[in-house]
């Protein structure tokens, strides 16, 4: 029978160390809805996503209210929608951005992700019309969110459309200056995108799913910190064993929490994202671990060996504890969602390049980072290829949230409310990449072998 | 189905009867107490069957919530799955 101690040791976890479940994600196929008529089309999609996802808020909070874990996020992801509105022309895609937001606003739940299209080889009509329209759906919607994949290891790196999405963030930006260009928080750009990734802006229910499925992301950065407490001044193999067990815990309620809702909904279960989610709360941070492990702040010598580390053994942990492993997995490292980080930029022990080293051992990639409104597009397209090349050629997911505020500088703040956060504007390195961004075309794909 | 109640409070008369009192009402049956006084501080642990009680797990959760409320300690409920889970491979 389970003892006191092992009750009060997960109580803790949950109402000190902020243990949650960050998020329920439904995945739902749109291809079953397309029609060339975007009346037609658009109703499909709107039933289809409030009819199967109408119980999934109350089902999420009713699990969480029974476990006493709380359960942060409802959300939904669909089919790429460069796929689904390819019939429509391009000003079909921007209606059914407005579907998805009204089908989220009906069901409750605070995102949905699958705006997106997959172009790591080229674009489509199709593609190119929504990537288009990304600026305006964006701008106009509350919970749509998109992504691009432009990247991958296996055809390289698409950088027609990583110049294009320089200009396309920049665009965004200025649509919302007055939200504090909140529309470049709902979009990713990708290298080698997860299909089952519950966790969003990035999310969409890739095409080689089923028709529905529940993916759960877990979260607790403030577990893992509060456990390396008791191994102060320990050794490697002590704060990795610690760290392992710890993410083996914390992966198994998302296990529970993932059958139970799969088995209330009547949908089969995908993945668990064992991913360690920061939140802009104290105690919810990554950058705390670092310091936990002896790092002064986030970003001094040694972070990116420390990251490693905590990512490794995160996965080591974690896959046993769960039927099933997908999505992301890793540590998250978003600027704005992280007070630590937020700290560690505001003293300046991190900066943009040392984020973007960070990024070769952990998932994501350059994550909720504000810059200067007036970064040149060209600038941004560059930063893009650096991360995307980081992707390719080391065969893992890289991501790009990058968001130039509009009227801020260095030295100002930038509050996006919420789990959004709030971040210090991070300066670009100032040197122009404006003519090799231009020159277009594609980066083919690197060779695998003979690695050095 | 078998829940966790955790009570934990400044210690004074009567906590163990008036949760007992509650969880007698809904005809739920207590299958293990553990419980020990620290410094002032009562901290209890039980193990109960709610396979006969006629409210929702939900329900019966926001009921002890109310009742720690009117006594003032903290009585949480929560389904043992998670305890399993998390500590038993």
């Amino acid at each position: 029978m389970i003892s006191r101690l092992e009750v009060q040791e997960t109580n803790k976890m949950i109402q000190e160390s902020k243990l949650d479940v960050r998020t329920i994600t439904m995945g739902i196929s749109l291809m079953d809805c397309l029609d060339s008529d975007i009346k037609k089309l658009t109703t499909k999609i709107y039933d289809k996503i409030t009819k199967n996802a109408k119980d999934l808020v109350k089902t999420g909070d009713e699990i969480g209210n029974e476990f006493g874990v709380p359960i942060v996020n409802k959300r939904i992801s669909v089919t790429p929608i460069s796929l689904v509105g390819g019939g429509c022309g391009s000003s079909g895609y921007v209606e059914i951005a407005k579907t998805l937001d009204r089908a989220a606003k009906e069901v409750g739940v605070n995102f949905i992700g699958g705006y997106s299209a997959l172009v790591q080889k080229g674009c489509t009509k199709g593609d190119q019309d929504l990537i288009n329209s990304i600026p305006e759906a964006l701008s106009i919607t509350e919970r749509v969110c998109s992504s691009v994949n432009v990247g991958s290891s296996r055809y390289g790196i698409n950088m027609d459309t990583v110049r294009q999405l320089g200009q396309t963030i920049k665009e965004m930006a200025f649509l919302t200056k007055n939200e504090s260009s909140i529309a470049c928080a709902k979009f990713v750009v990708f290298c080698n995108a997860v299909e089952d990734n519950p966790f969003m802006a990035g999310a969409f229910h890739g095409i080689g799913e089923r028709d529905l499925v529940i993916n759960v992301g877990v979260s607790g950065p403030g577990v893992v910190k509060r456990a390396l407490e008791d191994v102060r001044g320990a050794d490697f193999e002590t704060v990795c064993e610690t760290v392992k067990k710890t993410a083996f815990k914390i992966t198994r309620v998302g296990q529970l929490v993932a059958q139970e809702a799969s088995k209330r909904l009547g949908v089969p279960f995908g993945i668990i994202d064992l991913s360690l989610a920061p939140t802009p709360a104290v105690g919810d941070s990554i950058a705390e671990i670092f310091n936990e492990m002896g790092l002064e702040h986030a970003g001094a010598p040694g972070t990116t060996a420390a990251l490693a580390m905590l990512n490794d053994n995160v996965k080591k942990g974690g896959v046993m504890a769960s039927s099933y492993v997908g999505g992301l997995s890793g540590a998250f490292i978003p600027v704005s969602e992280d007070h630590g980080m937020i700290d560690a930029v505001n003293v300046g022990a991190l900066s943009l390049e040392k984020l973007e080293a960070m990024t070769c051992v952990c998932s994501v990639g350059l994550d909720m980072v504000a810059i200067p409104g007036d970064t040149s597009a060209e600038t941004i397209s560059g930063i893009i290829a650096d991360e995307m090349a980081i992707g390719m050629v080391n065969n893992k997911t890289t991501a790009v949230r990058i968001i130039p505020v509009i009227g801020k500088n260095v030295g100002d703040t930038v509050e996006f409310g919420g789990l959004l956060g709030y971040a210090p504007i991070m300066p670009v390195n100032k040197f122009s990449c404006e003519a090799f961004i231009k020159r277009g075309g594609r980066i083919p794909a690197p060779i695998h072998s003979f690695k050095n | 189905m078998k829940g966790i109640i955790t009570v934990v409070g400044k210690d004074q008369v009567g906590i163990i009867a008036k949760v007992c009192t509650y969880l007698a009402e809904e005809k739920i049956n207590i299958l293990d107490i553990s419980q020990t006084i620290v410094s002032g501080w009562f901290n209890m642990m039980m193990v109960v069957d709610l396979s006969n009680c006629g409210n929702k797990f939900e329900d019966v959760v926001v009921g002890l919530n109310k009742l720690g409320e009117e006594i003032g300690v903290d009585i949480r409920l929560q389904r043992e799955d998670i305890f399993n889970n998390m500590h038993r491979i």
